[in-house]
């Protein structure tokens, strides 16, 4: 949520938002560039086996409580299936 | 008696873990129990001064390691507080002079003695740190509502998970409750969002802490201070009582929140 008063974010907000990253990532030991890395290779492997729309694909890392996990959300195309006779 | 071994412990420096340990000491020795405060920052000890005990230092938590005195030479008694112990850093030797192993002898030897020990960790993860946390039953993280102390106080807490001390409980020490209310302080449940592990203390910054360090009179002897209620709360929480969490922010139903978000660990 942005302030009413010059559109900038509160500071607390800043800090709340920049530790859930950074605690993830120390948490995971996993930094921002393998994260990165490991999504592209996500999208490649499903994308050898289903059609995907791989702009829309949604993978991150989040926390509960003090366990991670990985979420992936992977909208997949409809393949239009060539009637039989 | 078999005390309960309690170690307070941050990761970072500076938030506040030595008044925490002098004032919960005071706390809980002016309800009636027996507690003996163990400095554990040895070459940095501070725990004397800040209990006002500096000047009656005679022997220190290395000399009975090492067998130059008995056990009871080395606890120096308050001056408030006849049940009060305080069992000095040795200032001129480094960490390595002491293992977990020997701060577990030290603790079974002092469980018969007392009702609560309290282990004043040094800050960092290595070698003191590991001293401080091997003989505890339970460990209190000390943090502030800041960006640094808290991410290093979950690596803390991220040790003591793997090392598999089960009873971790957070102190959120200094909060101002004005800047909380701008959005420009972290609020104790973004801070226990944040860390989720159970909250056993929020204490507001309060210059009474500072004037209670300069006099070495922990502040949780004075009935007036909020900070100093605060300590005692905790030091009834560790005896197990249910105490609410101190009102900072009448306005906001954020209080009530943070009652239930504890409440529920």
């Amino acid at each position: 949520m942005m302030s009413w008063f010059g559109g900038r974010k509160r500071s607390a907000e800043s800090a709340k938002e920049r530790l859930q990253l950074v605690l993830i990532h120390d948490r995971t030991d996993l930094s921002p560039a393998e994260l990165t890395a490991l999504k592209d290779e996500l999208i490649q492997v499903i994308s050898r086996h289903v059609d995907i729309d791989a702009d829309s694909v949604l993978i991150d890392l989040q926390h509960d409580g003090r366990s991670q996990r990985l979420v992936a959300d992977i909208p997949l195309r409809n393949v239009t299936r060539r009637s039989a006779g | 008696m078999t005390a309960q071994v309690i170690t307070i412990s941050s990761g970072k420096g500076g938030v506040g873990k030595t008044t925490t340990v002098a004032n919960i000491a005071v706390a809980l020795a002016a309800d009636g129990a027996k507690v003996v405060c163990v400095d554990g920052d040895i070459g940095l000890r501070n725990l004397d001064v800040v209990m006002g005990l500096e000047n009656r230092i005679v022997y220190d938590i290395v000399d009975v390691i090492e067998g130059r005195c008995k056990l009871r030479q080395a606890m120096i008694r308050d001056k408030h507080f006849p049940e009060l112990y305080l069992i000095p850093a040795a200032q001129t030797r480094d960490k390595n002079s002491v293992s977990p192993s020997d701060m577990t002898r030290l603790c079974n030897e002092l469980r018969p003695e007392a009702d609560f020990v309290l282990i004043d960790s040094p800050a960092g993860i290595e070698r003191g740190f590991r001293n401080a946390i091997a003989p505890a039953d339970r460990v209190l993280v000390v943090t502030n509502p800041e960006v640094s102390a808290v991410r290093d106080a979950d690596r803390v807490v991220g040790i003591l998970e793997a090392e598999e001390k089960r009873s971790t409980a957070l102190i959120i020490n200094r909060l101002n409750p004005i800047l909380v209310k701008q959005h420009d302080m972290l609020s104790a449940e973004d801070v226990l969002d944040l860390l989720g592990i159970q909250l056993i203390g929020i204490v507001p910054e309060d210059e009474g802490v500072l004037v209670g360090s300069n006099r070495g009179v922990p502040v949780a002897q004075d009935a007036k201070s909020r900070a100093g209620q605060a300590f005692r709360n905790i030091a009834k929480r560790i005896r197990g009582d249910e105490v609410p969490f101190l009102d900072l922010e009448k306005q906001s139903g954020l209080w009530d929140r943070i009652q239930k978000m504890a409440g529920k660990k």
